[in-house]
């Protein structure tokens, strides 16, 4: 059984179909990616995915269960999906590590000092010992991202959501953010990441899909989809992503 | 984890410039020159408004009334005993006002059915206390609450009038509030949602904290006004400054014990006021900087 299963899902914002019935697997400890063209739905079904969204149509399983079921229980869900967004979105009134320990306290009801060994593990293992006390805006952008990643791992979801995470830094900084998802694959997560890094795209993803106007136009692993596309819409897209020098 | 482009080695020691030295001789020579301007027209707009008012032809008979040193020291002690009830009335009205607006405010952006009508009070509440003049409230709060005869309603004049300042101050702070908590950028509600935090706790943890730092300004802004306001009590009779000043004008027939009074507001407010003015210049800087 799939870990995350979309099947058939629509979403209209004011009569207009933003995601047309999308169909999508994802196994325990697959990394899968969405690209496309802006505006073509990939944070949509990223949201709808984390339930800040509601589907118009069509049915998402998490762990078999459905999570677009009206009677379920959304704070429940989402306590086991992380997702981060393109701006990092931190509480800029707490410090790094109150940011990190808010929801394993509150939500999953962790000891105070146990939260806290456990954000400050975390801390260390993503290079950003000695952050702890300090606030989002001492940071420098990809220290955000970092901590925002990291404040979405303390709740030791099932699946991660990555919403373009690198694409409000600068080059320099991209790396940094790329190192960490690719630890994140070699420890075994599941993720579901939009991105334009291509390459590093093609680097990490065992699935890639490629949407269009709300359509999943095709998908496949990494090589059978940017080497030998099939549709020619994904032949264009990539084209025009050579062009611009995203590759 | 990166590699980090390690900094390039900079000049030595800085040493300010002759050009950077005749700058700042300038900026100076430019600072005082503005100063002595203010000074000058300050002074001339003052010498031209005393010279207008007292040349006026009412000014002897204003100066008899309302400058009379001897009623003036001879009334503000009553005046100044007065005062410390609109002190105490002022401090716990600002208590109650700040927890009817908080709750005022949380309930009208409660979106759970069940408490739809707590949400359709809140709107109604703010709504009428709003849109009723301040005094008119202290006058059916002080004559129409006792007249209903109901066990437990205090007969207090202070105490009434403290109720009638908080339903109408509790209006308007519930509006700050409101306006502040939607201030905060839908996102960070995502983010806390997104982390499993349910409506209460993203309420408590991530939107209100930033909410009140935002409103300070304007709440301090209300409580200047506030302070003011609770001089309006004096029309249901309690013995506050500006009741004694009217008692003892009505002795006298002097007006001075009023420009005692108004001294004495004006003695509380302007510090709030510049400390208001202090605080938002502050948090101009933060957001500018
Ligand atoms: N809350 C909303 N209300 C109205 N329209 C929306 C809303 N959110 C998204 N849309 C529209 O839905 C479409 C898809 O948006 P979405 O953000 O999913 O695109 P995207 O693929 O993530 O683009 P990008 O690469 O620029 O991030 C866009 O046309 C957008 O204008
Ligand atoms: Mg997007």
């Amino acid at each position: 059984m799939s870990l995350l299963s979309i099947d058939g899902v629509w979403k209209h914002f004011h009569g207009q179909s933003v995601l047309r019935g999308i169909d999508l697997e994802v196994d325990a400890h697959e990394v899968v990616s969405l690209i496309g063209a802006s505006g073509s739905g990939k944070s949509t079904l990223l949201r709808c995915v984390n339930l800040l969204e509601t589907v118009d149509d069509g049915v998402i399983l998490l762990d078999g269960e459905d999570i677009t079921d009206p009677r379920i229980d959304v704070d429940d869900v989402r306590k086991r999906i992380g997702i981060v967004f393109q701006s990092f979105n931190l509480f800029p009134h707490m410090t790094v590590l109150d940011n990190i320990t808010l929801a394993p306290r509150q939500v999953h009801r962790v000891a105070k000092a146990q939260a806290e060994e456990q954000a400050h593990e975390l801390l260390v293992r993503f290079g950003l010992e000695g952050k702890a006390r300090a606030f989002p805006d001492q940071l420098s952008g990809g220290q955000q991202q970092r901590v925002a990643i990291i404040r979405a791992l303390a709740t030791q979801p099932r699946l991660m959501l990555l919403d373009e995470v690198t694409s409000a830094l600068d080059p320099q900084l991209v790396v940094e953010v790329l190192a960490i998802i690719r630890e994140l694959k070699d420890s075994g997560m599941t993720m579901v990441l939009t991105t334009h890094e291509m390459s590093f795209c093609r680097d990490i993803s065992d699935t890639v899909c490629f949407l269009d106007g709300g359509v999943l136009v095709e998908k496949g692993p990494p090589e059978q989809l940017f080497d030998a596309p099939e549709h020619p819409r994904t032949k264009e897209f990539l084209r025009s992503v050579v062009h611009s020098g995203r590759f | 984890m990166s590699d980090r482009i390690s900094p390039v080695e900079g000049p030595g020691d800085w040493v300010k410039s002759e050009r950077q030295h005749e700058r700042e001789r300038l900026r100076r020579s430019h600072g005082r020159r503005s100063a002595s301007i203010a000074t000058v027209s300050t002074v001339v707009f003052l010498v031209l408004v005393v010279w207008g008012v007292t040349s006026s032809p009412g000014w002897p008979r204003v100066a008899a009334t309302f400058l009379d040193g001897e009623e003036f020291v001879h009334a503000l002690p009553d005046v100044l005993s007065g005062f410390v009830l609109n002190i105490k009335m002022f401090l716990i009205t600002e208590v109650l006002v700040l927890a009817v607006g908080l709750l005022v405010a949380l309930a009208r952006g409660i979106r759970t059915p069940a408490f739809f009508p707590i949400r359709a009070l809140a709107t109604l509440y703010t709504d009428i206390f709003r849109g009723v003049p301040t005094i008119l409230l202290i006058l059916l709060v002080g004559f129409g609450l006792p007249a209903l005869r109901l066990q437990g309603i205090p007969t207090d004049l202070a105490t009434l009038g403290i109720i009638a300042l908080t339903l109408s101050y509790g209006a308007y702070v519930a509006e700050v509030f409101r306006s502040g908590i939607e201030s905060i950028h839908p996102s960070q509600v995502a983010a806390a949602r997104s982390l499993g935090l349910s409506h209460a706790k993203t309420m408590r943890f991530v939107v209100l904290p930033q909410a009140t730092r935002r409103v300070v300004p304007p709440l301090l802004n209300d409580f200047v006004s506030l302070q003011k306001d609770t001089a309006l009590v004096a029309v249901i009779g309690p013995l506050e400054a500006l009741r004694m000043a009217q008692i003892h004008v009505a002795h006298s027939f002097k007006y001075s014990p009023y420009l005692a009074s108004a001294l004495l507001f004006l003695l509380l407010t302007i510090p709030l006021a510049r400390f208001t003015d202090h605080l938002a210049a502050r948090t101009r800087r933060r957001r500018g900087a």
